[in-house]
């Protein structure tokens, strides 16, 4: 990858390793069960995912992450195009924008739970609620600032819907829609754990709980170390590369 | 056959919730393959007018008949309006169908001396570069009718004669029908066929000269030079869009 350049993943591993380094000191200062140290943590990682449910939990958090983010993206995205091109889908929407802005995050969670149940598909809904008007404000503001010369120069050229949409429209909401992902995924995993902790009996969110009540902070530390590695990976694998690759023309 | 004809009775818009008329009884015809100029001073409703002749604008009392151009319509705009996203090849190809090997869009671009430039994106090229990649696509699908908007405005003059000389050495071989418009009257004389002058808002045609001055001619010629001290001398009100004693002097 060009992208990374030496001297970029040089400063990046030096910054994980300073936070490495104050971490072992802090917990050595503090020679507490209460703090344990990086290399506790990692020993305990390794064997809870070698001998523990780790990597089924880790895997199960995953994929309500993943399902709930593309059904957000979906709805959030629909809606504020929309919102973004057509005035009176504007003032029909902007209340409940306002409101699903605003509701907190918990009583969405609850109230999911009580109307579907303490199931699957309500856990899923609630994450994705929490995230559809956040998404949406976004890709509305997308749509506001779409060139519209640009789109006469499609008239002119007679494109066909298909090509209008690829070359010409979507190609402007691209940094919307990745500015959308980043602030979604990042609400997601946030949010995705209350959901596990409230009403799952499995996922990151749920084995936390419990760690919470033995009082056993290695064990949370490690799944949390875990859930980082995941965000570090999806960030450096898929949304960096993705973003470098639709901006590429800027550069 | 007149490749293109205007009947605008009325064409008006809203701003600030009051109506302005930008063209009114504008009637002309061009025939196939003329290189028509429009010139009129600023804001006098010329963009307007081929906004209408291209498709862009249906709300206006009139017709608007473009003989078999339908399909094969070209458009340069004032500014480039290349996709910043596309390469300089891709922008060309845009205008080709979708099933298109694109190889004429090659092949019209290392003619226009855009050869290094084929996957480039437009912001790595200069002004003038991009202004030629918008001529590309205008000219790939070999378009019977070509509609221009002061296309090389705000570019240095040796690149904008330049790109004139091209824009006439492509006219003439694929002989397209040309609507060139601009404020600039040396451009006008250098280029056309013909050049309508337009009045200062709600448009309408002050005077319809034919030209015969032979190719090529610069703007900055003697030919064009006292063709222009001429036109200036017998309707001084030209350029000012007043014209409405030289409307009656090119009808008598």
């Amino acid at each position: 990858m060009p992208s990374l350049r030496y001297s970029d993943t040089w400063l990046r591993g030096l910054s994980v390793v300073t936070f490495l380094v104050i971490w072992q000191a802090a917990s050595g200062l503090a020679a507490s069960p209460l703090l344990p140290g990086p290399a506790t943590v990692a020993a305990a990682l390794v064997k809870l995912a070698v001998h523990g449910r780790l990597l089924t939990d880790v895997g199960i958090t995953l994929w309500r992450v993943a399902a709930s983010f593309t059904l957000a993206m979906a709805a959030g995205s629909v809606i504020g195009v929309l919102m973004g091109s057509s005035r009176s889908a504007d003032r029909l929407f902007d209340f409940w924008l306002v409101l699903g802005l605003n509701i907190p995050a918990l009583v969405i969670i609850f109230l999911c739970y009580l109307w579907v149940g303490l199931t699957e598909t309500a856990a899923i809904l609630a994450v994705a609620l929490n995230k559809v008007a956040t998404c949406a404000v976004i890709l509305r503001e997308g749509a506001r600032s779409v060139d519209r010369e640009l789109l006469q120069v499609a008239d002119v050229l007679r494109l066909s819907r298909w090509r209008r949409m690829t070359r010409v429209y979507l190609p402007q909401l691209y940094p919307y829609l990745m500015a959308a992902s980043r602030a979604g995924l990042s609400l997601i995993w946030k949010i995705v754990l209350v959901v596990e902790l409230i009403g799952r009996s499995n996922g990151v969110g749920f084995q936390l709980g419990v760690y919470f009540q033995f009082f056993d902070i290695t064990s949370i530390l490690a799944y949390t170390a875990s859930f980082v590695l995941v965000v570090v990976i999806v960030e450096g694998w898929v949304i960096r590369p993705l973003e470098l690759r639709v901006t590429r023309w800027r550069r | 056959m007149n490749a293109l004809e205007v009947t605008v009775a009325r064409k008006s818009y809203h701003a600030d919730q009051r109506e302005i008329v930008a063209l009114s009884s504008l009637d002309f015809a061009v025939p196939e393959g003329q290189f028509a100029c429009i010139i009129g001073p600023s804001g006098c409703g010329k963009t307007t007018l081929l906004s209408l002749i291209a498709g862009l604008d249906r709300g206006f009392d009139g017709t608007i008949r473009r003989q078999g151009a339908n399909d094969r319509l070209g458009v340069v705009f004032q500014a480039p309006r290349l996709m910043p996203w596309l390469s300089v090849r891709d922008n060309v190809r845009l205008a080709l169908p979708a099933d298109d090997d694109g190889q004429r869009a090659d092949a019209l671009l290392n003619d226009m001396q855009l050869g290094p430039y084929l996957d480039a994106f437009p912001n790595r090229l200069s002004g003038g570069q991009q202004r030629r990649v918008a001529l590309a696509r205008a000219f790939v699908s070999d378009p019977a009718l070509l509609l221009l908007d002061e296309p090389f405005q705000s570019l240095d003059a040796p690149t904008a004669q330049h790109l004139r000389d091209l824009l006439l050495a492509l006219w003439a071989r694929h002989r397209p029908t040309v609507l060139f418009v601009t404020h600039d009257l040396r451009e006008a004389l250098s280029l056309g066929d013909r050049v309508l002058f337009l009045s200062t808002g709600p448009a309408r045609i002050v005077l319809d000269l034919p030209l015969d001055l032979p190719r090529p001619r610069s703007p900055d010629g003697p030919q064009v030079e006292a063709l222009r001290k001429r036109l200036l001398e017998s309707y001084p009100d030209l350029l000012r869009g007043l014209g409405t004693g030289a409307n009656q002097e090119s009808a008598a």
